[in-house]
């Protein structure tokens, strides 16, 4: 589904990623960890298509297609949806404009006409009640004034209501309590299915207790060093990140 | 006397043979106008105050004096807020009777057409008409003396609360002969009462009138009022308009000045916060578009200590329009802790659109809080990739924000029915490239629910 194949990126004038490979198939969940600085949000905002980001070698390729010369809003309706570490407050612009303009866009990319209404209320009043939050939300600005907590559902929430090939999401437990975090992570599971991907980037292994993991890759300095399955996001949490330093470097 | 002078005296004078007996005081008044009018004519834009707004339109036009009121009342129901209120509406200037509500006045509220209060020399007439905005103010308000006899008048008693507005409605027609109207609204409120005005300017497609406003307000102690003044008129239609609100101690103005329509626009706005504890809150929402010209003066006099003024506009201009901003906030000498905060924004959509604006500051006192700033700009370009993400095309992005910008001051609005409207016209308003169509009846309609 993704394949992103010895990706170099420069940012300000200096080396970000130096070279890294990774391959994601339909079905499964990744979890990218990694101390701080090794590079882990550049990899997302590049495949979103954040500005400041300067690929100088290497590529990205979704279902085929060459990301890197896709305009943001066609990877978004392609699939590629990226959950932000730092939601943007939009004073101004209700939740329910970003959703009911987003999902329409989508189905226009997919030859489908605009969503009919009560369909539409329908839909975002179930997601909305699934991510325990009120309907009044969807009348609020975006993310504005908004807890640390609600921010993370409410982009969980836009999620649901998109359904992405590929969910990308960038540090989604920072800020959470634990009872938020349920409310996420179950979001977040009730996204797994045959057809999607996720790809969950984290520095702590807490929330992979309740998104348990089919991949874990552990990126230092740009690149990524060493993959496993679940169990080498325990060992990463007991041992730390300088063993596999020490163990790449050598 | 210039020519453009002469043809407003050569109607006044027709006007004025027409006329009956009246008292005195009032024919007096007429003529201190006209002679003011006459000393100053029109201003020409190297007098400061007009150097941005170019008043040829209407210094030479020729415009005729309506002769009656008459509206289809399907039309007028049609453009017609949509709200439970007490209503006054005057056609092109006179006042229509079949279009108005005045039954269920509730006791305390007295509300009526200039022309019954001067007919009568009611007492809410004769001492404060006039006191406010004087022939001295401007050659507008000077011309509008000279020829008044129309407009509005509310008087609350003590202690009275009108639960539903009041509704002023101006209707301008179109017509062969342009026609120029010139009424006063004049509101008085006695101690603690509160009232919700809404003034709406709005008319036929393609009316090219001309109407000059003059408009006083006096909110004794502790008198809330919230004022609406929505311009929807079509955009070939001329509006000056010169209003002065009075305020005494602990006494709350809150005004909403939302132009979407007119041609050519000129508000002077003058808060006078006299007592202490008196409070204005000045919002203000502009829209250009085509060779619209919209210009707001307005100024805040804090003449006692402790009096708080905060004023937010902001402005969006597209096509070839042009807007105007000139606030002032004046400290007087002994008004300490006083705040007062003022703020324009706007944004341009065209690369011919056009921004005047200046706000200013100036203190005597030194004990005081007092902020201002004017900012020129662009949206936000972080949150426009940040919806560009979630699949909305850039231009459809632009859009929402540019709503959002005009959603900062709409925000404030308690009374959804204007909200909605207001929302809808600019999503309506904004160019078509922006794809807004639909969006906002989705979230009126969930706020239906």
């Amino acid at each position: 589904m993704l394949e992103v194949k010895d990706l170099h990126v420069t940012a300000e004038g200096s080396e970000i990623l130096k070279g890294l490979s990774l391959t994601i198939n339909a079905g499964e969940v990744h979890a990218i960890m990694g101390p701080n600085g090794a590079g882990k949000s550049t990899l997302s905002a590049v495949i979103a298509g954040k500005d400041g980001y300067e690929v100088t070698k290497g590529s990205i390729t979704f279902e085929g297609q060459d990301v890197l010369e896709m305009e943001i809003e066609e990877r978004a309706r392609a699939g590629l949806l990226l959950g932000f570490q730092y939601p943007v407050e939009i004073p101004g612009v209700k939740n329910i404009y970003l959703l009911k303009a987003a999902l329409n866009a989508k189905r226009e990319a997919e030859g489908l006409g605009e969503i009919p209404a009560p369909e539409f209320m329908k839909l975002i009043k179930e997601k909305v009640a699934s991510m325990k939050m009120d309907t009044s939300f969807l009348q609020r600005a975006v993310n504005e004034g908004f807890s640390g907590g609600e921010k993370k559902r409410n982009e969980i929430l836009q999620m649901l209501v998109l359904q992405p090939r590929l969910a990308m999401l960038d540090e989604i437990d920072s800020g959470l309590d634990i009872d938020a975090m349920k409310v996420v992570a179950d979001g977040v599971n009730s996204l797994r299915a045959e057809d999607r991907a996720i790809l969950l980037v984290t520095h702590y292994q807490r929330l992979l207790d309740y998104i348990v993991p089919d991949r874990v890759h552990v990126l230092v300095d740009g690149r990524i060093v060493k993959s496993g399955d679940a169990a080498l996001a325990l060992e990463l949490e007991s041992r730390g990140y300088d063993w596999v330093q020490e163990e790449s470097a050598a | 006397m210039s020519e453009d002078v002469k043809t407003f005296l050569d109607r006044l004078a027709e006007r004025n043979a027409a006329r009956g007996p009246e008292p005195t005081w009032i024919a007096a008044r007429r003529q201190a106008g006209a002679a003011r009018f006459e000393a100053m004519g029109f201003p020409h834009r190297r007098v400061e105050a007009w150097k941005y707004t170019d008043v040829r339109a209407i210094a030479r036009g020729d415009f005729a004096l309506a002769g009656d009121a008459e509206f289809s009342p399907a039309s007028a129901a049609a453009l017609t807020l949509p709200i439970e209120a007490h209503r006054l509406t005057f056609v092109d200037g006179v006042f229509a009777p079949a279009l108005s509500r005045l039954d269920e006045l509730p006791g305390g509220v007295a509300l009526m057409p200039l022309s019954a209060a001067l007919e009568e020399n009611h007492e809410a007439v004769g001492g404060p008409l006039g006191r406010l905005t004087g022939v001295e103010f401007s050659a507008f308000a000077a011309l509008n003396t000279a020829f008044m006899e129309e407009g509005a008048v509310l008087r609350l008693a003590p202690g009275t609360v009108v639960e539903k507005p009041i509704v002023l409605q101006f209707l301008s027609r179109s017509g062969e002969q342009a026609v120029m109207s010139h009424p006063r609204i004049l509101i008085q409120m006695a101690g603690r009462s509160e009232a919700t005005v809404i003034e709406h300017h709005v008319g036929e497609e393609g009316a090219a009138n001309f109407t000059n406003l003059v408009e006083e307000i006096i909110l004794e102690r502790g008198a809330i009022l919230t004022h609406y003044k929505l311009q929807e008129a079509s955009l070939q239609d001329l509006h000056v308009a010169s209003l002065h609100v009075e305020q005494a101690r602990d006494s709350r103005y809150t005004s909403f000045n939302l132009n979407l329509g007119g041609g050519l626009v000129r508000n002077d706005l003058v808060a006078e916060l006299n007592g202490q504890g008196a409070e204005a809150n000045l919002y203000g929402l502009f829209y250009g578009q085509g060779r619209q010209h919209v210009d707001n003066h307005t100024l805040v006099n804090h003449n006692a200590p402790r009096t708080y003024s905060n004023e937010n506009y902001k402005g969006i201009l597209d096509d070839r329009a042009h807007g105007v901003f000139n606030g002032k906030v004046m400290v007087k000498r002994d008004s300490q802790q006083i705040e007062g905060y003022q703020s324009n924004a706007n944004l341009l959509l065209s690369d011919r659109a056009e921004i005047d604006t200046k706000p200013e500051l100036e203190i005597y006192a030194d004990d005081v809080k007092c902020s201002h700033g004017s900012t020129t700009g662009q949206l936000d370009e972080e949150a426009v990739f940040a919806l560009r993400t979630r699949g909305i095309d850039e231009q459809t992005a632009r859009g929402l924000l540019t709503l959002a910008f005009a959603g900062e001051v709409m925000e404030q609005v308690d009374l959804d029915a204007v909200a909605e409207r207001v929302e809808l016209a600019v999503a309506g308003k904004l160019p078509e490239r922006f794809h807004l169509a639909g969006l906002v009846e989705a979230a009126v309609a969930l706020n239906e629910e």
